[in-house]
């Protein structure tokens, strides 16, 4: 199952930041842990430094950060959240957690243009050596159902192939934080790593997205 | 520090643990015992779990009666956690489910560490019970209110009011109680027991200030009562004569399994008196009744599992121990061995005060 990255991925040093900031990493780590409750599960796949692009259902704002803490610290400070500009650049607070302690590449929802797409703008980002963690179904969903996914997880294979798609799966999120909420519920909840998929050749939009939708859905059943 | 008994009580069974592992790590070796490797896979695990119980409960000991306190918080808060997750909750709920996680079940390890009888004996069944329905309401979602309220109610009940008792124990006024504890004791015993003479309480200090242990080998003599019963009742429902109780709820629980465990919780128990504040038969009635409830418990737990679904409240989310299947018995047995053992010691000194 397991492809070889396309171009082959190479040893890059990338530094870790400031002391304070790995510490502040660390406790971010585990206080979103705790909150949640999180079981981590890896199925059909393991964790690796290489390019990927982590894409997962959508029901709190606590996803982005549970997602970033489930991965292993060597992992974990490759990976950047894909998150909502007017969300986390809102208090000093979330925008120290957003920019310094877990990397987050801050989308303008609300100024999205032509010839500076989002798209671009990860890319740009994400070089050589960074992942991504990204929601495609664009907004919180209410409930636990899977949404219809937005195009830019298209877009962002069609311009690189070689990145792989991990599905990941988050159940019961919507019910510690759900939507409108302030204050968490501390339930448990689990995460659910699936084998990668990859943009065929000539793959047509609507079927590619509707595959990675399915590969979300079928990690449910497991 | 501990002193001579409770040290034999808790080296004992830590011992007594010890050879069960070895016994266990034996028989998961050899193919050729006979014996299912399902069970001794089952009966590992929740070794595992029993010993990992007791050492944290000794070390508490070791530490204070507070420290005692925050461990069964810490156990009753993922305990609720469990038993909420496999709840069907609405949005509507978040804002009572916050106030019972962050403000209920604190409060209520609180008081028992005050030693405020008088409040947390009501704190949950009444305060708690008319805060969960009303702030439901406020939130406007009426659809399925009364079951939504009952199964918050239910699990804050059972997962954080009734296991409070196990360390409430550690603060139940004994023959021979540390005299600093006296104090403190009165603010609830006074609520309920009317005034005390004077002169008895300082009489019992200083008969007691030699055993200081009395309250944490009760704790620790309750804890392995349940769990013995337990490993009992699951170990005799293997014989050849099978009752099955009820076979949709619980498959593997019969008849012979619960008398042959409550029978052995009884013999072990009687044989410990020495490390309780009771008389040889009294000792093993105690033990009977915590055998009879620990059964009760994990027979309603399991109702409450095959109702949802589960086999275990671990399995629920994948790679969690499933802290409420090894307490289950606990919580049951913990509210009533709490009041025997006060009513039985209010006796026992209203009868002959010098006692």
């Amino acid at each position: 199952m397991k492809r070889l990255a396309f171009p082959p991925p190479v040893e890059v040093q990338v530094p870790r930041g400031a002391l304070t900031e790995r510490v502040a990493g660390a406790g971010l780590a585990l206080i979103a842990k705790l909150i949640s409750g999180f079981s981590v599960r890896w199925f059909d796949c393991v964790p690796d430094t290489c390019q990927r692009v982590y894409f997962a259902n959508h029901t709190s704002h606590l996803d982005a950060i549970v997602i970033w803490a489930a991965l292993p610290s060597e992992v974990r400070h490759l990976s950047r959240p894909v998150a909502a500009k007017d969300y986390w650049e809102a208090g000093a607070v979330r925008r120290y957690l957003a920019n310094k302690v877990f990397n987050a590449l801050l989308i303008d929802r609300k100024r999205i243009k032509v010839h500076q797409s989002p798209v671009d703008l990860m890319l740009r980002e994400i070089g050589h050596t960074h992942s991504l963690i990204v929601f495609p179904e664009g907004s919180r969903n209410p409930g636990p159902e899977v949404g219809p996914f937005k195009s830019g997880l298209y877009y962002l294979c069609k311009k690189r192939p070689d990145l792989e798609c991990i599905p990941v799966y988050l159940d019961n999120m919507n019910r510690i934080l759900p939507r409108g909420e302030v204050l968490p519920v501390p339930l448990l909840s689990s995460i659910t790593f699936g084998p990668p998929i990859w943009l065929e050749r000539d793959e047509p939009k609507a079927e590619f997205l509707h595959r990675a939708r399915q590969a979300i859905l079928r990690l449910r059943e497991i | 520090m501990m002193d001579l008994k409770t040290l034999s009580l808790v080296g004992g069974v830590l011992v007594l643990l010890g050879a069960a592992a070895v016994v266990v790590h034996v028989l998961k070796r050899r193919t050729d015992s006979g014996i299912d490797p399902a069970i001794v896979e089952t009966f590992r695990l929740r070794l595992r779990a029993w010993a990992l119980l007791f050492a944290v409960l000794a070390a508490t000991f070791v530490i204070g009666s507070a420290a005692t306190v925050v461990l069964f918080w810490a156990i009753s808060f993922w305990a609720l956690r469990e038993f909420i997750t496999l709840t069907p909750t609405r949005p509507g709920d978040h804002r009572a489910l916050f106030w019972v996680f962050f403000l209920c079940t604190p409060l209520q390890f609180f008081l028992v560490g005050m030693r405020w009888y008088g409040l947390y004996s009501i704190l949950i069944p009444v305060y708690a019970f008319l805060l969960i329905p009303a702030r439901i309401a406020i939130a406007g979602d009426a659809k399925r209110f009364l079951e939504r309220t009952a199964k918050i109610q239910c699990g804050l009940l059972i997962c954080v009011y009734c296991l409070s008792y196990a360390p409430a124990l550690m603060t139940l006024r004994l023959p021979g109680r540390p005299a600093e504890a006296s104090t403190a004791a009165e603010i609830g015993d006074g609520v309920m027991l009317g005034a005390q003479a004077p002169g008895r309480v300082s009489r019992s200090a200083a008969a007691a200030a030699a055993d200081p242990g009395q309250n944490a080998r009760l704790l620790f003599f309750f804890v392995f009562i349940v769990q013995l019963s337990d490993a009992f009742q699951y170990a005799w429902s293997h014989l050849p004569v099978r009752h099955v109780i009820a076979p949709a709820i619980s498959p593997t629980r019969t008849w012979e399994g619960v008398l042959g465990g409550a029978a052995t919780a009884a013999l072990v128990g009687g044989a410990l008196w020495w490390a309780t504040p009771f008389p040889v038969w009294m000792a093993a009635l105690m033990s009977l009744v915590i055998a009879v409830m620990g059964f009760a418990g994990s027979m309603t737990m399991s109702a409450i599992k095959r109702d949802r679904g589960v086999r275990d409240y671990g399995t629920l989310v994948a790679g969690h121990g499933g802290v409420l299947d090894r307490i289950d018995s606990i919580c049951f047995a913990a509210p009533v061995f709490f009041h025997c053992t006060r009513f039985y010691l209010n006796m026992a000194e209203s009868i002959n005060p010098l006692a």
